[in-house]
């Protein structure tokens, strides 16, 4: 494929376009399909043939479009792609109507109206394709400007520059850690060794978290192209997506677009007619929590027990098989087209000092408006959690937010105006992680809070070192102790002893980070723990603490 | 290009001027200059898998703490072995080790030739403030000559290295996450009816409690030999 193949293909793509008057995407992403979008998919095309107008109006199945809460969302846009209308909670019995009104006025009872801050508010680098392009056809991704960056990097651009432009945007891991990618990408382009290998983490397993899932499911060539450019740029020559079983969407799609860029010479070999090769392969997790560690997915590729070892060596100089090795997660790989399309100073004017672009969060919990949403790092909680998600429901009072997952803490009133970014999350106590953000309200007990991503990280310890094996579930039994109400205040003193040997011991990142919620629960909701032991009760009301339990039997 | 091997690093170890090879770890120069650190996955002449964590020293300029055994030393470095955190990390590890399983010395045959038994006395735990957890596990006596306790494993998976690194076996192995983990023989299968086992022994005695033992002794005359080491070098220098 040249570059004159690429725009052919890309004019033939609008042409058929332009045969429509206007185009309806019906979002085909896990959670609305998980409410029968599929169905109201067919009953709209039915309905369309019925009426004659399926030559005017294209059915689009899209990915993502974010409002998870009010799925199945159906968007219809004109001819040059402008949003008319999104319906939400759309069914098979709504089709008819829906049809009806294309190009005409809107049915007013299933209208989500667009312009409330969910929407407003957002900006769109990661999922700028999300819901617009039919993931299964790589003509709409290449319409939608797909492999330019890869093509503008092979052809204008030698590998060193490529590298330059990542480190010049100050991207940073979107794993967790916020390792800085640029850092990253030269270590691997710079380590001896033939053989190189990229390794796409798709083995997303915080409870709560469907960033990447969402990406992978609605625009997976994104992802590949990314990888692309990562190989271009290290100087590897095949890559691996590994991905967690669970998803078996996103595997489909990502199969499905590998097939796609390999027929038309974007992935495989001979790239673009270049001496470029890079195929990609995608690995099935067998549902290991700890197996989204670095080190511990490597040993799952190669076929071992997933356990994480000691680093250093990193994998960036012995990774896969001992070959130089390039991780990074899947909105890190989503982010690299746009920035090598557009430049890094575009990317680094996003965002605040230290951390820039724009971060993917998948906004759960007590909040209104659930779905995926995308802000610029540095936005404050109070405007993702208020604005963007519209509040707490039933008016109820906001008691913590939890980010990060079970590697993560719970963030207390009084930093809601805090913006968000990697450095600040970590001051109090909690980590950005992969973009989970569980909303809390006054029904949440804290203390079960911390015992339920305890029981978690106790069943996700991979048994290696003694730290997370035993010291989880100690830690867990004594949670369970006070929720019972039956702790004592020497089991607060020894669950912090407990958290510090853990942070500071464990031999992975899980074990370091199993003790951030219970920890974050100590330091700003401390009297929940007293409550539960001293007074025999839980203020939220949802333990079972022995004082309540006595109570109910005296009533 | 220079190897990691050919390098010569100096650094402090506690204090002490070392002198050594770029590809050696800190525990290694340790031991050379009669620093003792205590150790209880790392076994002379089996690869290191940092697990137990007992080995963790501080280096001068990082607040993280770092596995000896693992960790190779370079120019410069400034590592202390032994301060009040240490220590108390050290001690609270084996307390979380003799809370897992069912550690009961005077009953076990390895009391007295144990080397979870020796660490606690060197490093002065005297009692375990957190709750026992006595798992009920079972024994597995079906191999002819030898016996495998669940109740006295520490997973240090000493077992599972030298059975695949030296004997060739790979007849042990680990099952199950986290607290459930067990070492197993071939597929989970009963010890003596395993195929892959060459009944060598060395299982027997590289593990370093009464986890793994010969038939017929009874409480405290199990003592395991330490040929494997020597087995190891020996095999290095003909390889050289």
């Amino acid at each position: 494929m040249t570059a004159e193949d690429l725009n052919e293909l890309v004019e033939k793509e609008l042409e058929a376009n332009r045969g429509f008057t206007h185009s309806i995407n019906v979002c085909m992403a896990a959670g609305c399909l998980s409410s029968r979008a599929d169905q109201a998919m067919d009953a709209i095309k039915k309905e369309l043939k019925a009426k004659g107008m399926d030559k005017q109006v294209r059915v689009r199945p899209v990915g993502c479009m974010g409002l998870c809460a009010a799925g199945p969302l159906v968007e219809i846009r004109d001819a040059a792609g402008n949003s008319e209308v999104m319906y939400q909670g759309v069914t098979p019995e709504n089709a008819p109507e829906l049809v009806a009104s294309v190009g005409k006025a809107p049915v007013q009872s299933l209208v989500c109206d667009t312009s409330i801050p969910f929407f407003t508010r957002q900006v769109k680098v990661v999922l700028e394709n999300c819901g617009k392009i039919d993931p299964e056809r790589i003509e709409e991704y290449l319409a939608a400007d797909g492999y330019r960056g890869l093509f503008k990097c092979i052809f204008e651009m030698t590998p060193v520059q490529v590298v330059e432009e990542v480190t010049k945007s100050g991207l940073r891991g979107r794993g967790g850690a916020g390792f800085p990618t640029g850092l990253k990408w030269s270590t691997v382009a710079k380590a001896p060794g033939k053989q190189k290998y990229i390794i796409c983490n798709a083995d997303e397993g915080d409870p709560g978290a469907f960033m990447d899932r969402s990406i992978l499911e609605s625009d997976p060539h994104r992802v590949l192209e990314g990888m692309a450019i990562a190989a271009y740029a290290t100087g590897a020559n095949h890559g691996y997506i590994y991905c967690r079983a669970e998803y078996p969407l996103a595997v489909k799609r990502l199969k499905n677009a590998i097939r796609q860029a390999e027929r038309l010479g974007l992935l495989g070999q001979e790239i673009m007619n270049t001496t470029f090769n890079f195929t990609v392969e995608v690995r099935l997790g067998a549902g290991a929590f700890v197996c989204g560690e670095e080190t511990a997915l490597i040993h799952s590729i190669e076929g071992k027990r997933g356990t994480p070892r000691p680093r250093p060596p990193f994998p960036a100089q012995s990774g896969l098989w001992g070959c130089p090795t390039l991780i990074n997660n899947v909105e890190t790989f989503a982010n690299i087209a746009p920035i090598l399309r557009k430049g890094g100073e575009w990317f680094a004017q996003i965002g605040t000092e230290k951390s820039k672009g724009t971060k993917v969060f998948a906004l759960a919990g007590r909040v209104n408006n659930t779905g995926l949403i995308e802000v610029p790092m540095g936005t404050t909680l109070r405007e993702i959690i208020y604005s963007l998600g519209n509040g707490i429901p039933d008016g109820r009072k906001f008691k913590a937010v939890q980010t990060g997952g079970p590697s993560g803490g719970c963030i207390p009133e009084q930093y809601l105006d805090m913006g968000v970014d990697y450095d600040s999350i970590a001051q109090v106590g909690s980590i950005m992680g992969s973009g989970g953000m569980i909303v809390m309200d006054e029904t949440s007990c804290m203390v079960d809070v911390a015992k339920f991503f305890m029981e978690f990280c106790k069943s996700e310890s991979c048994g290696k070192c003694i730290p997370c094996r035993v010291g989880t579930s100690q830690m867990y039994d004594m949670l369970c102790k006070i929720t019972d109400g039956t702790g004592t205040l020497e089991d607060v003193i020894m669950l912090e002893e407990l958290s510090d040997l853990l942070k500071s011991t464990s031999l992975c990142g899980l074990g370091m980070t199993a003790p951030n919620p219970v920890m974050t629960t100590l330091r700003y909701f401390r009297h929940e723990y007293t409550a539960h032991i001293e007074e025999g009760k839980c203020p939220a009301g949802v333990c079972n603490a022995a004082g309540k339990v006595a109570e109910e039997v005296r009533a | 290009m220079s190897t990691l091997a050919s390098q010569i690093v100096t650094l402090k170890i506690d204090g002490k001027d070392c002198g050594a090879r770029g590809d050696e770890t800190i525990l290694e120069v340790a031991r050379q200059n009669g620093i003792e650190i205590p150790t209880l996955c790392h076994f002379d002449g089996l690869s290191d898998i940092g697990a137990c964590r007992l080995c963790l020293v501080e280096v001068k300029g990082s607040p993280k703490l770092f596995p000896a055994c693992t960790t190779l030393v370079t120019e410069g470095m400034e590592v202390l072995t032994t301060s009040e955190r240490l220590r108390r990390y050290r001690v609270q590890i084996l307390e979380l080790l003799f809370t897992e399983r069912n550690h009961v010395c005077s009953v076990c045959v390895s009391n007295g030739h144990c080397e979870l038994q020796d660490l606690a006395v060197k490093l002065g735990l005297t009692h375990v403030r957190l709750p026992y957890r006595y798992p009920r596990l079972a024994v597995d006596a079906t191999h002819d000559r030898f016996v495998q306790d669940d109740n006295r494993c520490v997973l240090c998976q000493r077992c599972v290295r030298v059975c695949d690194e030296i004997e060739g076996a790979h007849t042990w192995d680990v099952a199950g996450r986290g607290i459930e983990s067990r070492v197993i023989t071939d597929l989970s299968e009963p010890w003596g009816s395993t195929e892959s086992c060459t009944g060598c022994s060395k299982c027997v005695h590289v593990c370093p409690t009464g986890a793994i033992f010969e038939k017929g002794k009874a409480s405290g005359e199990m003592v395991k030999r330490r040929f494997v080491a020597e087995l190891a070098a020996k095999r290095e220098s003909r390889d050289e």
